[in-house]
């Protein structure tokens, strides 16, 4: 059930928990495992805008059909990859001011676990 | 019932999903729009969405108006009659989501409709008597009726979260709240059962009418106030007309009522119904005006709070998306993209 893998991965499937550099304030999203002293927790504040993206028509298993999948570029600086959620394709373009929303991202079942965590949706108001 | 020390709303937060459904694209499906229906719409929750979700997004709108990090909060309470784990606390994820310290209570209520107000009266006595300095409660539902019930009309979803905390902060100061409760089988749902029963008319006059009169009036008696001395009043809202018909009884006036009455847009948000109202009038609310908010929870029972609205409401209410952000966003989807998403199609 992987259940030691979700619940390693809460911190940044949820709130966007990544690094940045103490000297150079470099953030990066993902977070990597033993970054070291250099690298302090940092969570990111999800506010960000579409650098591209597109409709996911073969999905695997579990996936909604089809998915708006987008690469979303944060104001700290990484590059996020993933859904675009509560909107249509046509409500998007390249630029679309962009905000983060903790959602479902999988249920696993009914024995399972339902997996929480971060998608993308046009900005409120 | 008063704290101690002076308490009050620091910071509160709505959530409505997207998606409606208008309630005469159920009544095509079951009745052929035979007779009339008890609102206009209900939320919906988009497929990604449950009470987990809907309670992280109001908790974090509570905490930016409130201007605290979530790593100040003491209590994170979470009250619902559809946790998505029978067996799980919802409590945890939500903390997690916002960032809290582990050293907190985190904890799931329930009380059918009630459960959001029940976990606000907690607060109100966690910080009111200094155990803690803020507690952030939150009422959250995705509620199902069975296909075809008239419940299916109003089973509506959205989340209201009040992060409670020192008067001197807030935005609207606790005057007193009470409770009062009945056994009252009015409506109930049976462990593995997907659906509520209900007991049709029982659940007016003996159930909803009956609770919310004896905590509204017990507490305006309390306080030696009238319906005359508030400037809004928001009830549980089931339906639109139920709501209408308790502020009737208690002597309060259609406009008194107007701002916080969802129900008609959005459906019985359940244990975020009365608390979303509440936050629909703290989006409008001047300082000095005064709020009476009446739950309800099957089973039953009826919290009934006074509330203050300070001057700080002025800056900090445009802090987060006001309530009408979430109302303006509708979105109409059929019944059979409805029945989908809500799990009603059994293979």
């Amino acid at each position: 059930m992987d259940l030691a893998k979700h619940w390693r991965l809460r911190g940044p499937r949820y709130r966007l928990e990544g690094q940045r550099h103490v000297e150079t304030g470099e953030v990066r999203f993902p977070p990597e495992p033993d970054a070291g002293a250099s690298w302090e927790q940092y969570d990111l504040q999800g506010a960000g805008t579409l650098y591209s993206y597109t409709v996911v028509h073969q999905t695997p298993d579990g996936y909604a059909q089809p998915y708006l999948l987008g690469m979303v570029a944060l104001a700290e600086g990484p590059l996020v990859t993933a859904q675009i959620t509560d909107c249509e394709l046509a409500e998007l373009q390249i630029g679309t001011p962009v905000e983060m929303v903790t959602r479902k991202l999988r249920d696993l079942g009914e024995d399972g676990l339902i997996v929480y965590g971060y998608k993308f949706r046009p900005r409120l108001g | 019932m008063k704290p101690v020390q002076q308490v009050g709303i620091v910071g509160y937060g709505a959530y409505i999903p997207r998606y409606r459904i208008a309630a005469t694209e159920i009544g095509r499906v079951w009745t052929g729009n035979n007779g009339g229906v008890p609102v206009d719409a209900k939320s919906v929750p988009g497929p990604d969405e449950d009470t987990i979700t809907m309670s992280v997004e109001a908790g974090r709108n509570a905490l930016v108006r409130a201007g605290i990090a979530a790593s100040a909060l003491s209590a994170v309470w979470i009250g619902s009659e559809s946790h998505p784990y029978a067996v799980k606390p919802s409590g945890t994820v939500v903390a997690e989501a916002l960032g809290t310290s582990p050293f907190i209570s985190a904890a799931d209520y329930e009380f059918a409709c009630k459960a959001g107000t029940e976990a606000f009266t907690a607060s109100i006595g966690l910080v009111g008597s200094g155990m803690a300095t803020y507690a952030l409660a939150i009422g959250a539902d995705t509620a199902q009726g069975r296909p075809g019930d008239a419940l299916e009309y109003t089973a509506a979803a959205g989340a209201a979260a009040l992060l409670v905390g020192p008067g001197a902060e807030a935005l609207a100061t606790v005057e007193a709240t009470l409770s009062y409760v009945s056994d009252t089988p009015d409506f109930f749902r049976r462990a593995d059962r997907p659906y509520p029963v209900h007991g049709s008319r029982f659940t007016g006059e003996p159930a909803y009418f009956s609770q919310i009169r004896s905590a509204a009036s017990a507490l305006m008696q309390e306080l030696g106030s009238t319906p005359a001395d508030y400037t809004y009043a928001v009830f549980h809202q089931p339906n639109t007309r139920f709501p209408q018909m308790a502020a009737k009884q208690l002597g309060f006036t259609p406009q008194q009522i107007a701002t916080g009455l969802l129900a008609p847009k959005i459906g019985n948000t359940y244990s975020a119904a009365a608390l979303l109202g509440l936050c629909a009038v703290l989006d409008v609310a001047q300082p000095g005006e005064t709020i009476f908010v009446t739950s309800y929870g099957s089973g039953a029972g009826s919290d009934a709070f006074v509330l203050r609205v300070t001057d700080a409401i002025s800056t900090r209410r445009q802090l987060a998306p006001l309530t009408s952000a979430y109302l303006a966003r509708e979105s109409f989807v059929d019944y059979a993209v409805y029945a989908k998403w809500r799990g009603k199609l059994v293979m």
